[in-house]
């Protein structure tokens, strides 16, 4: 297969895969077995590109004009590659989880969820290869309006009140700053091209490229910024494998993978570093990983605090993009492969939690670890990622973004970046010890084991890509690299 | 040999349809006969827009008198697409209109709804293709007439009211128009649109002349519904049979629009308009008006069809927007956003009318959980609800790219936020519907309803799939209406 026909065919399998899983919904096993035969097939096709793009190629195809001059044009470049790669792969795993899910709690309306499932895997796909603004913004906006039904899939009060939290504040960010952005980019730069070394030479003054910045990093509402965090919360009234999709595969992921887009390619690194205007950002972001941090420290409810948890580590990816050395942007791009795969196995642990004790809050899991102690252990390595202790893929990427501090002399950025690792640690390993250490309380009632097999299967495998990312952290590295430029 | 002649055909076969149909007096035979026009109208107009679409201009002489002494049909890139967009909304709301007129008038009023919308078709082509002022108003007259009748059909009695408003507010607007189109005649000498393009330029500064774009600026405004002079167009569209609202909403506030654009570029040019008058500002400033407060008007309609309604005025609003920066990505943004409008607004009212059917009402107290006994007409509303908001992939997207734009080469930050923001509203409005169809259980009433018929589908999923296609790629849309742009802009040729 042909690297074009590749990239073509990510963002169309998962859409035929869509339109096969409505059509076998009638038969749930035929439906079931349709959504894992696309997933698998989906990163096969994705891990073809892996070689080209390692040696240096950036298989390009353009396909019609979306408007005049600007096509839908998708491309494989290191950075799109990488999450694209964790996106179909952790799609994989989740699919598993999902069933074991989505069955044993009996939900309702399977069909539509495994069909939005599919079209937000196409939206990621698009996102992931998107190569120019416009495109992005097309399957950006494609990938927030799919998940709604999955995050409202309850059609509770609750649901539609965090669905209308989730719809607005997505929808609104990027539709008055996120396109505003776009569409002052292409006034400026007559291309919105994704091209190394950025688009903006020069075509702007120092305040308006604040400016500009300031509208990308707002208008990209997926990655959470403070004040436009509250959408991920609020999203939390959706079924586990819909958090974990939300959190750990696409939307968070497609939120910090368009900033650190914009930053490389669109302004460049070089040509932001040293403009007084940009030093906002990390000011922000490093605001956000502490404030964030601080509110997940006092949440009860496990989910949340997770929650917040990603609100605090996607600010990192944001902080590391903002630091513009390229040590730290490595960091930022393998961030975003480790926090997945950390935060993918949390929710994994929180939902199997909740399948099988219906235990929601972090003071009822005394003793919890005797009782499930496969899903307990993963979780407790998803907690060392998450703090960035080895051997977890978390420790590789924040070695790079504080090797980046360190060597630029942020030392405001080096400071947030170790206080936050003391709250991190502050607000994960208490979990962990009341689930091993502390005793169960005396007569519980209700006696359970572990969660149904798929589930535990899946957290295993996904704590285990957290460790193997420690030790095999060379396959993500020589991709992250490239973005550095060598 | 007959292909020259369309220009005329055009006019003359849905005019003479109408007749034809009143005196053969029945239902069916109006309907094939409205339907056959409507054809006719649809094939010429696409026709004469492959024509122009070089920018040639086509110019007829009716009875052979050469203009500007004769009547003059003047095509060119400007008309040519609102023309095309005329005769596509008509063949769809015709194939409509069968399944929902039988639902919605009484059997024995069929052949006079045919006759009266062969008529306002023909009224709206003759404003569209004539290039004779006075021709217009003469028009104008024949569209506005027939249509206080069509909206006179609705079975609500509020519709007569809302009827007699209508003609009460046209009436002034023709009436302002006439009487520009007079002073205009008298200060020029002619009433040939390019002859008086040519000839005002020695007379622009004088009196009579402003006084005669005042007299034009409100009249048009009027019928084209412009924030503040609206206040007939909700009761008309929300009391008026389903297939007369999306007729309406789809067609006569645009052709009024394009009635607009010509007085304004070819007649008087944009140099004296927007350079010596002040007049972009004040189309902008009311564009802006009417896309916040229409808009925050509609979120907190009781009635579907008044919220779509009040809507069209915030999007009204879009396509004014455009006019008032009089410059290309502007006049590109304002036209296209006309046809973009079009076949969203089409849509909508069509669906609207296919829960009307079903529902009996279209009061949205009453739609709780809809989306279960009518999942097709509510994804459908759906979908034309994300090309109001302007959603990647929709129309309406391609309208807020080039309104944003224009407002970013205008250098103004201020009013680049202007048409995202409003969308703002656009998605409060229509989580309104969302959130009763699809988030309550459904009532007793709506659990026995059963899908709208393919009769009334159809033809909305028509206007739905051009929405999608042209959100996706729009090189048709936008490149018939940049070149209408440069057509406008280069004023008479």
């Amino acid at each position: 297969m042909s690297p074009e026909t590749a990239i073509l065919l990510a963002p169309a399998l998962p859409l035929a895969g869509a339109v096969a899983i409505a059509l076998s919904g009638r038969f749930p096993n035929l439906r079931e077995a349709t959504t894992l035969a696309t997933a698998f097939a989906l990163f096969a096709v994705v891990a073809t590109l892996y070689p080209a793009v390692a040696a240096g190629g950036r298989p390009a195809v353009a396909l019609f004009d979306l408007l005049p001059g600007l096509p839908l044009a998708l491309a494989a470049e290191p950075l799109g590659l990488l999450f694209a790669l964790v996106a179909s792969g952790l799609w994989i795993v989740n699919s598993l989880y999902s069933i074991g899910y989505m069955r044993g709690n009996r939900e309702h309306r399977q069909t539509r969820f495994y069909v939005c499932f599919a079209l937000a895997l196409a939206a990621t796909m698009g996102v992931a290869f998107a190569a120019n603004g416009l495109t992005l913004f097309f399957f950006y906006e494609m990938l927030t309006l799919s998940t709604f039904p999955l995050v409202t899939h309850h059609g509770t009060a609750e649901a539609r009140r965090g669905g209308l939290v989730y719809l607005s504040v997505l929808l609104s960010t990027s539709i008055v700053f996120f396109l505003t952005a776009l569409i002052a980019t292409w006034h400026v730069a007559g291309t919105l091209d994704f091209t190394e070394g950025g688009i903006l030479h020069g075509r702007l003054s120092n305040a308006a490229l604040g400016g500009l910045l300031a509208l990308y990093m707002f208008g990209i509402g997926k990655a959470a910024l403070m004040p436009f965090h509250r959408w991920l919360p609020a999203a939390m009234v959706a079924p586990t494998p819909v958090s974990a999709l939300l959190h750990a595969v696409a939307v968070v992921k497609a939120g910090v993978f368009s900033v650190v887009k914009v930053i490389v390619y669109v302004f460049g690194v070089r040509e932001l570093s040293g403009l007084t205007s940009v030093d906002w950002l990390p000011v922000v972001a490093g605001f956000t990983i502490v404030a964030a941090s601080i509110v997940a420290l006092r949440s009860d409810n496990l989910k949340r605090r997770l929650a917040y948890s990603t609100v605090s580590q996607l600010a990192y990816v944001v902080l590391a993009a903002a630091l513009l050395t390229p040590l730290s942007v490595v960091g930022a791009a393998l961030h975003i492969a480790a926090h997945a795969f950390g935060k993918i196995t949390l929710f994994f642990a929180a939902g199997a939690i909740y399948t099988a004790a219906h235990k929601t809050e972090v003071s009822e899991l005394d003793g919890i670890g005797r009782r499930m102690p496969w899903t307990m252990t993963a979780f407790s390595v998803g907690a060392l990622s998450m703090i960035g202790l080895p051997p977890t893929a978390g420790f590789v990427s924040k070695w790079f973004i504080l090797g980046g501090a360190f060597a630029s002399g942020q030392w405001v950025a080096f400071g947030v970046i170790v206080a936050s690792t003391l709250l991190t640690a502050g607000y994960f390993l208490p979990i962990v010890y009341r689930a091993f250490f502390r005793p169960a309380p005396a007569p519980d009632g209700h006696a359970h084991g572990e969660a149904p097999a798929t589930m535990v299967v899946a957290l295993t495998a996904t704590a285990a890509l957290t460790i193997l990312m420690f030790f095999f952290a060379e396959l993500p590295l020589a991709l992250a690299r490239q973005l550095a430029g060598g | 040999m007959i292909s020259a002649h369309l220009p005329v055909l055009q006019v003359v076969v849905p005019l003479v349809a109408a007749p034809l149909i009143v005196l053969l007096r029945r239902g069916l035979v109006g309907y094939v006969l409205a339907m056959a026009a409507s054809a006719f109208v649809a094939g010429s107009a696409l026709s004469l827009l492959a024509d122009v679409w070089h920018g040639g201009v086509i110019s007829y002489a009716i009875g052979n008198w050469p203009p500007p002494w004769g009547i003059e049909y003047r095509i060119d890139a400007a008309n040519a697409f609102v023309l095309a967009l005329l005769g596509v909304i008509a063949v769809v709301v015709a194939a409509y209109a069968r399944r929902s007129v039988a639902a919605e008038v009484p059997a024995e009023q069929h052949y006079l709804f045919y006759a009266m919308y062969c008529l306002c078709l023909a009224g709206l082509v003759g404003i569209t293709v004539t290039g004779d002022a006075f021709n217009v108003f003469v028009f104008l007259e024949i569209s506005s007439l027939s249509s206080y009748v069509l909206i006179a059909f609705g079975r609500d009695r509020r519709a007569l009211l809302a009827s007699y408003q209508y003609l009460i507010l046209g009436t002034i607007g023709a009436t302002f128009i006439v009487i520009g189109v007079g002073l205009l005649y008298m200060m020029t000498g002619t009433l040939n649109i390019a002859d008086m393009a040519a000839r005002i330029g020695a007379v622009e500064a004088r009196r009579p002349v402003l006084a005669a774009l005042a007299f034009l600026t409100v009249g048009i405004s009027l019928k084209a519904a412009l924030f503040p002079l609206h206040l007939w167009l909700p009761g008309a569209y929300a009391f008026a049979p389903s297939a007369v609202s999306a007729f309406l909403a789809a067609t006569a506030t645009k052709v009024s629009l394009y009635v607009l654009l010509r007085f304004y570029f070819t007649v008087f040019g944009a140099t004296f308009v927007f350079d010596a008058l002040p007049m972009g500002g004040v189309l902008i400033a009311l564009s802006v008006a009417a896309m916040f407060v229409a808009s925050a008007t509609a979120v907190f309609q009781a009635d579907f069809k008044k919220l779509l309604a009040y809507s069209s005025l915030g999007q009204i609003g879009y396509i004014t927007l455009g006019i008032g920066f009089a410059s290309k990505a502007g006049l590109t943004g304002g036209v296209v956003h006309l046809f973009n409008h079009a076949v969203t607004k089409g849509a909508l009212f069509m669906l609207a009318g296919a829960v009307a059917l079903r529902l009996g009402s279209v009061r949205l107290d009453r739609m709780d959980g809809l989306a279960k006994a009518m999942p097709l007409t509510c994804a459908g509303i759906v979908l034309g609800g994300l090309s109001l908001i302007g959603v990647p992939g929709t129309a309406g997207f391609v309208t807020k790219w080039y309104l944003v734009l224009a407002a970013l080469e205008a250098g103004s930050w201020t009013l680049a936020f202007v048409p995202v923001a409003s969308s703002l509203l656009a998605v409060a409005y229509v989580w309104r519907f969302v959130e009763v169809a699809y988030f309550r259980p459904p009532s007793a009433e709506v659990a026995r309803l059963s899908e709208a018929p393919p009769g009334l589908l159809l033809p909305a999923g028509a206007l739905l799939v051009a929405v999608v296609y042209f959100g996706i790629d729009p090189s048709l849309t936008v490149g018939a209406a940049a070149r209408a742009a440069d057509a406008l802009l280069a004023g008479i040729r």
